[in-house]
């Protein structure tokens, strides 16, 4: 029994967050057992820009209470290389990774950034040029370089990327949306209205840490942020009930598919998005404590619908 | 490179032992595979993970592997210095441990006939131990620690030559004390390393400038340990980042411009 999605038919309905599994570095540690237990019934790539990218400077994590910080900041080795080097890789990983879903395939997802239309556009392009990638995601949680507003926290500008964005590509659109906006809906709406074939969300949520006492240089009048990047984004169980919500809303108000995701730990955690509207449930921390955690989820979820 | 099996496993703790203020932690794991000195492994307590101070712990915590005792027995040293670290020192026999790994790059073996030095302070001296175990007995072990309560962990290796800051114990003076008369003794030799950041620092610096060869052992804040969360990383020599998980734990000291302070865990 498989789970259609944008056209894709997939084994089950877990997938990972964007940036939250690295394959090619699992395929290292694990070896050839990461293929034939393979967790995810699709595979989503960290986010590739135009140009290369170091990432922030350390620190770049902070345990928050039940959660994690992040401030990684997208590193990656640009379009080009991403193409030349870790596309093969990643297909050959996904197609060997068939026999843990009984054939059927595990459909690549590129997720992209850039920071005009422009570049979403160039990125859709070449991805478009690629028959091993199936679908894109927009990762739109970067700051436009003249207002300094994420552009998907603005409708207006959501919309007007993914209309550039969907004239490049038949392939399957997927807006991965932010949650730091006033009105995630809105933000929903505008990506349908561009031309999306479906939302992603919750992405991480805003948030910041100090340097604790003990790591404080003496004489320093006050705590200075603790992460390079100075704010992260937090994830894990700490944000799963406001992933509830904003999926529910974005559900309700769109009649594209929803992947959900945010905090899911169990597969109670991932019934409960797909009961509040989601198509598809992303897991991304958890895979962190456990790189199988998917795969219990993915079992615990089918279980319940047996039942 | 030993390869981990991919899954956390649970696996049962068979002892807890005190070593001065620190504690050695032992799980059984009869079908694990044999770790490479250097590898580590994320440890989560099975049972009450979570819910501490701050409500912390939630990520596992990275530890080297300080030993294989037979029968497949490994052990951790600990230091209860953070919510997940006092969680795992309150492990008692019977308990339940996640373990994932062996992971990460280990310790590579001398070369050149250059003879081994082993140079550790504090917790850090864990992986030293079982690199101890795989190379000849009468490899030179130096350690460093804080004061004589923690020089007792210096019991975990054999013939350790011990440093005290505050002169309770053995050499009244630092660990780079012990490793220069070491190495004005003779210095072809290859120095195997890992301790607090300021103290790798120092022996980066000391090997570097006599032109000695050095494996720094790294810690680091980690995520996840093998390679997904991009949060381990320290500056590279020559631009860019490297990530302890994967790219180490074991760095060669020519990779690195100089140990960053900031490569600590979060306890």
């Amino acid at each position: 029994m498989t789970v259609s999605f944008c056209g894709l038919e997939l084994a089950h309905r877990v997938i990972n967050g964007s940036g939250t599994f690295d394959a090619i570095a699992a395929r290292r540690a694990f070896g050839a057992a990461l293929e034939t237990d393979f967790p995810f019934a699709a595979y989503v790539s960290k986010t590739i820009t135009l140009e290369a990218r170091e990432g922030n400077p350390p620190p770049r994590l902070w345990e928050a209470a039940s959660g994690l910080i992040n401030s990684i900041g997208l590193p990656n080795k640009g379009l080009e290389r991403y193409i030349a080097e870790d596309l093969p890789q990643l297909a050959s990983l996904t197609a060997a990774a068939r026999g843990a879903h009984d054939g059927c395939a595990v459909p690549l997802i590129t997720n992209v950034m850039g920071s005009t239309a422009e570049e979403f556009s160039t990125l859709v392009l070449a991805c478009d040029a690629r028959s091993e990638i199936a679908a894109v995601e927009l990762n739109v949680s970067c700051p436009n370089v003249e207002t300094g507003l994420d552009i998907g926290a603005d409708p207006r500008q959501l919309e007007a990327v993914v209309i550039e964005a969907r004239a490049q590509t038949r392939k399957p659109l997927i807006v991965k949306l932010t949650p730091n906006t006033a009105d995630v809906v809105a933000c929903a709406e505008a990506a349908q209205a561009g031309g999306a074939d479906a939302v992603s969300l919750i992405n991480t949520l805003r948030a910041m840490a100090l340097t604790p006492a003990a790591a404080r240089s003496p004489g320093a009048p006050r705590a200075a942020p603790w992460l390079g990047g100075r704010t992260g984004g937090l994830s894990g169980p700490a944000v799963r009930t406001v992933a509830l919500a904003q999926v529910a809303a974005v559900a309700a108000r769109v009649s594209i598919p929803v992947v959900g995701m945010g905090g899911v730990q169990r597969a109670a955690h991932a019934r409960e998005l797909i009961d509040a509207g989601a198509t598809l449930v992303a897991v991304g921390t958890a895979s962190f404590r456990d790189p199988t955690a998917a795969t219990g989820i993915a079992r615990g979820l089918l279980r319940m619908t047996a039942t | 490179m030993s390869k981990a099996p991919f899954a956390r496993r649970l696996l049962a703790v068979t002892g807890m032992d005190e070593l001065g203020p620190y504690r050695v932690l032992r799980v059984a794991d009869p079908d694990g595979p044999d770790p490479d000195p250097g590898q580590f492994a994320m440890l989560a307590a099975a049972e009450r993970w979570g819910g501490g101070e701050d409500e912390r712990p939630y990520l596992p915590r990275a530890f080297s592997i300080a030993r294989v005792a037979e029968g497949g027995e490994a052990h951790f040293l600990l230091e209860d210095v953070g919510p997940g670290t006092r969680r795992l020192c309150e492990l008692q026999a019977g308990d339940g441990l996640w373990v994932l790994g062996p992971l990460g790059q280990g310790f590579t073996a001398p070369r050149d006939g250059r003879r081994a030095i082993l140079a550790g302070g504090g917790v850090g001296i864990a992986p030293l131990a079982i690199l101890q175990d795989s190379l000849p007995d009468q490899t030179a072990v130096l350690l460093g620690f804080r004061d004589g309560s923690r020089a007792e962990g210096a019991a975990l290796l054999r013939d350790a030559c011990v440093a005290t800051d505050d002169g309770s114990a053995g050499h009244h003076g630092l660990l780079t004390d012990l490793l220069d008369r070491e190495l004005q003794h003779d210095s072809h030799a290859v120095v195997y390393s890992c301790g607090p950041a300021p103290m790798l620092e120092a022996v980066r610096a000391m090997c570097a400038a006599r032109g000695v060869p050095a494996q720094l052992a790294l810690e680091a804040g980690m995520a996840c340990g093998f390679g997904a969360c991009f949060g381990c990383v320290v500056p590279r020599r020559g631009g860019g980042f490297l990530r302890v998980c994967v790219d180490g734990p074991v760095l060669d000291a020519a990779q690195l411009e100089k140990v960053d302070e900031h490569a600590g865990a979060p306890g």
